[in-house]
């Protein structure tokens, strides 16, 4: 069942700049989805108009079925968002903060869950501290901690592990998997693919304002990642063999490397053939490597293309 | 009604407060000391009594609304212009309380600050002057709506102010002005008729009035219209707060 609905989405800027053109997006109840884009590719916008930060242009956002524009106090009761940059009030102590944004969403005060929530995130030594007197990391954990006070159904984690150590990073991540666990849908924005790639049941792609696509991570990686075996030579060759033409073989400029493209779902890889192929031409082989495409290299070669199609279109 | 949201914003505001107490009170009560001192027994022994009240005692009304005025519209301006500069003011956007809520606990919290500020200059005055107060119920219920009407006038501010020089420029260059020329220190039938009837333009004229009255049964306007007039006011600001939330206006892209 779908948690978030996006309808037909734009939303246009005074300046005139189109954050999102008509986006459709579903997320269904206790998934993770990646968000990946590059900057101003409408991430953080589309972040914003489900929380009620922006005005929407057009079109239509529902959460558990409440529109937030129509219901915003039904459909903000089950989002939380943890913005992209840390924004706390400085001389206010840990626990007052997170007290407050429990507050806000009507929920009676809750020490046991405040004192779960901040041991959580190791800020339970850190509650009568102020926020101005905390580390980077600290006033991140802070913003999450608020985030959690009042137990989401939805939560934004916009760019979360910016600007923060490995340890809090690893610590963050550790945390999306109880939380997904415990049934929260969450949705992600992160710069560091590999994440997305570690975390996410679901990838969308933005760029421009447009989703390129939305897909389970594994399906999108099977679809789309290449394998590649990388053949080195132990004596420089002139050219691929001639009964290897046919294949999808390319030489190095030394003449040191042989790369095969080949689909690892395939029963029959062509691997043994092209094998046995070298070994008939008497070419001598030095070592053996096989490499999957990254998701950071199908992000990239589909953020390339969108960009070329866009270029191609505006040149024509 | 979310009143654990009002409750929530409302100790939060009030708590800011507590941390700088000793500032909040004693700036107020010691600028007020000072006119007591000048104005009330220094000079105001040398003036004549007007409508048969010592001039120490006539200005106390004035004096008191001056602080209210100043610390209603400055408290109910930072109060929202604090978080929207700092950008917590996303969680209030995005919490589900609505604009009923949001103003009842900053403008509640800032009304309170101006109220209590209030309450403690008047006990200061019993200091300097010998006083009665003539319509005590009325003078509580006076000085409640316009701490209410000017928190809610500052609630505005807050949000349309683009920096910390336009959130100061009403306060500074609008108020002081009309309180001082508002009838603080003298009675408006003092004037010469042409001045008379500038100064009725001046809203603060009839807050001062109506203030002044519930202490010495003596008013330069009717009370009816002065309190016609406050509430006019309040419903205004009311109104315009709602199209701010509803449009987003400064407050969301």
């Amino acid at each position: 069942m779908s948690l978030l609905k996006i309808n037909a989405l734009t939303k246009s800027y005074e300046n005139g700049f189109q954050a999102l053109k008509s986006v459709d997006l579903e997320v269904r109840e206790g998934e993770i989805l990646a968000l990946l884009g590059p900057n101003g590719a409408g991430k953080t916008s589309l972040i914003s108009a489900t929380c009620g930060l922006t005005n929407i242009t057009s079109g239509t956002i529902t959460v558990g079925g409440y529109d937030v524009v129509k219901q915003p106090l039904e459909a903000r009761r089950q989002i939380s968002l943890v913005p992209q940059e840390i924004m706390l009030e400085p001389f206010e102590k840990v626990i007052t903060t997170v007290r407050l944004s429990r507050g806000l969403f009507g929920l009676a005060p809750d020490e046991a869950h405040i004192e779960k929530t901040l041991r959580r995130l190791s800020l339970w030594d850190k509650r009568d501290t102020r926020n101005m007197a905390l580390s980077g990391g600290m006033k991140r954990r802070v913003m999450i901690a608020k985030a959690l006070s009042h137990s989401p159904k939805l939560l934004f984690l916009d760019e979360p592990s910016a600007g923060v150590d490995v340890e809090l990073r690893n610590d963050m991540w550790r945390l999306v998997e109880e939380l997904k666990e415990q049934g929260v849908t969450i949705i992600l924005t992160t710069h560091y693919i590999e994440e997305a790639e570690e975390v996410a049941d679901r990838v969308a792609i933005i760029n421009h304002g447009d989703i390129l696509l939305v897909e389970e991570k594994a399906d999108l990686m099977a679809r789309l990642g290449k394998k590649e075996l990388i053949i080195e030579l132990q004596e420089a060759a002139k050219e691929i063999p001639a009964g290897l033409a046919d294949l999808a073989l390319s030489l190095s400029d030394d003449g040191l490397k042989l790369t095969y493209s080949y689909d690892a779902k395939q029963e029959r890889t062509g691997i043994t053939n092209l094998l046995s192929h070298l070994s008939d031409a008497g070419m001598r082989l030095k070592d053996l490597q096989t490499h999957t495409s990254s998701l950071e290299e199908i992000f990239v070669s589909l953020v390339h293309k969108d960009e070329d199609d866009n270029n191609e279109k505006a040149s024509s | 009604m979310n009143y654990q949201a009002i409750k929530t914003i409302y100790l939060f505001e009030m708590n800011r407060t507590f941390r700088t107490l000793v500032q909040s009170i004693l700036s107020p009560v010691l600028t007020t000391s000072l006119y007591f001192i000048v104005f009330g027994s220094a000079i105001g022994s040398r003036i004549q009594t007007i409508d048969d009240v010592s001039y120490g005692a006539f200005i106390i009304p004035g004096l008191i609304m001056l602080s209210v005025l100043m610390q209603a519209i400055t408290n109910g301006s930072t109060g929202i212009y604090f978080p929207k500069f700092i950008g917590t003011v996303y969680e209030i956007l995005s919490a589900p309380v609505t604009t009923a809520e949001i103003i009842c606990g900053y403008v509640g919290a800032a009304a309170t600050k101006a109220f209590a500020i209030g309450m403690i200059i008047l006990a200061t005055a019993t200091l300097f002057v010998d006083f009665h107060i003539a319509h005590p119920l009325w003078m509580v219920i006076f000085l409640a709506i316009t701490c209410i009407s000017f928190a809610l006038f500052g609630f505005i501010i807050g949000i349309l102010a683009r920096n910390f020089e336009q959130l100061n420029l009403v306060p500074m260059l609008v108020i002081t002005p009309l309180v001082f020329l508002g009838g603080s220190f003298y009675s408006i039938s003092m004037l010469p008729p042409f001045w008379q009837t500038v100064t009725l333009f001046n809203p603060v004229v009839y807050l001062i009035s109506m203030f002044r009255w519930s202490f010495f049964g003596t008013a330069d306007v009717d009370v009816v219209i002065s309190v016609a007039a406050i509430i006019v006011f309040m419903i205004v600001n009311i109104f315009i707060i709602y199209r701010i939330f509803a449009t987003g206006y400064r407050l969301k892209q």
